[in-house]
């Protein structure tokens, strides 16, 4: 039956694809090859999609990959199959975690972890910076090398969201404000 | 409000503002979980961004898993995670019935352009805090520096041509993630054995 089958096998998706939304993807195009369920065009046009809405490109994926399969059900029930192995695992985690909280052996191990996570987060930080404000290709075929208009925007967000009294505002008021900008500004 | 439905609520409406992928999430975290709700503090959510780094699945949703389970058990996990993949399920399921229109409009376009140019400054605001909450003397700043060389280094330069697998191993998240946390148990246990020696 296909829910079942389609279940499993974003099952094992979840269940390998480990470090973030894009790791998902070796994964994906290999499925859409052995099941035919989308094709590698299609999986290109969703990471695009991906990145113009909410929520995790692996989640995207699945939903989409379900749908074209076997409509609004299989598309539901492809996202669950993704989620579930990792709320297993995390779910394990989170208990043995509530368990020894005061142990001195996870707080020593999350001293280095706290660290490594930051360093981590800075790196993402890097890629999305190079993606949104460098090796912009202009409207004549150019391409520029830092990109003004959305580095302009970004220095303004921050400055207003770190250091003025706009820091009270929701994170999603920034974002609509530059999705405005970005469409009266043609960027 | 009972806890379930004000952690599936609140979830769903994180869920829909995460523009840009996990690490997008982290500035609308902090003001949902940390400032507002107080699910947990700064220094926790550190915490469960490094585990739902080193898990399987998407980072978004590993973090949803464990502060809902944090919260109310394992229903409370279940409830954080259905509600932070419902509005994308959902958005999916509409744009799949009309997918190349979307695509194809110059305004979604230009409107995601600004977009991205503010998840930049919005995770820069958040890595700002992370880093004053967790690097704050020299082993977790050596620590600090490792990993964002070798993960920096993983992300724009090339692997090396008879290394590759090497090298695709030492800058991956879940090495890093589990060196670290080893380093940190070393680190302390050092620490308190040197304490032990003087007293």
């Amino acid at each position: 039956m296909i829910y079942i089958r389609l279940f499993f096998e974003f099952c094992k998706v979840g269940l390998f694809a480990v470090g973030g939304g894009l790791a998902t993807i070796p994964f994906l195009s290999d499925l859409g090859s052995r099941t035919g369920w989308f094709t590698a065009g299609q999986l290109a046009d969703m990471i695009a999609v991906s990145e113009s809405t909410p929520g995790p490109i692996g989640v995207n994926m699945a939903t989409y990959a379900g749908y074209t399969a076997a409509g609004v059900p299989g598309g539901i029930v492809s996202t669950l199959g993704l989620v579930f192995p990792s709320l297993i695992i995390i779910l394990i985690i989170a208990g043995f975690l509530n368990k020894f909280r005061e142990s001195k052996t996870v707080d020593a191990v999350f001293y280095g972890l706290r660290a490594a996570s930051a360093a981590l987060i800075t790196a993402a930080l890097l890629q999305v910076a190079r993606i949104a404000l460098m090796n912009h290709e202009m409207s004549n075929g150019t391409t520029q090398l830092f990109y003004w208009p959305a580095v302009i925007l970004a220095a303004v967000v921050f400055i207003c969201f770190s250091y003025t009294p706009l820091r009270k505002m929701h994170p999603i008021v920034f974002i609509a404000f530059s999705a405005v900008v970005g469409i009266v500004l043609g960027m | 409000m009972h806890i379930m439905i004000d952690l599936y609520l609140t979830f769903t409406k994180i869920g829909a503002m995460m523009f840009g992928g996990g690490y997008a999430m982290l500035p609308i975290l902090q003001r949902e979980i940390v400032d507002n709700k107080k699910w947990s503090t700064a220094d926790q959510l550190a915490d469960y961004y490094a585990v739902g780094q080193c898990t399987p699945g998407v980072i978004a949703v590993n973090t949803a898993t464990f502060i809902g389970s944090q919260q109310a058990g394992i229903a409370g996990g279940i409830a954080a995670t259905l509600g932070v993949v419902t509005i994308p399920t959902v958005l999916i399921l509409i744009i799949a019935a009309f997918l190349s229109s979307f695509m194809d409009s110059v305004i979604v376009a230009h409107a995601f352009n600004g977009i991205r140019a503010c998840v930049t400054a919005l995770i820069l605001a958040s890595v700002i805090k992370l880093f004053k909450g967790s690097v704050k003397d020299w082993p977790t700043r050596i620590i600090y520096i490792a990993v964002l060389a070798l993960a920096a280094a993983g992300n724009f330069l090339a692997a090396p041509e008879r290394l590759t697998r090497l090298w695709n191993i030492i800058t991956s998240p879940v090495f890093l993630v589990i060196i670290s946390g080893m380093s940190g148990l070393i680190i302390r246990s050092v620490q308190r054995s040197v304490k032990g020696g003087r007293e």
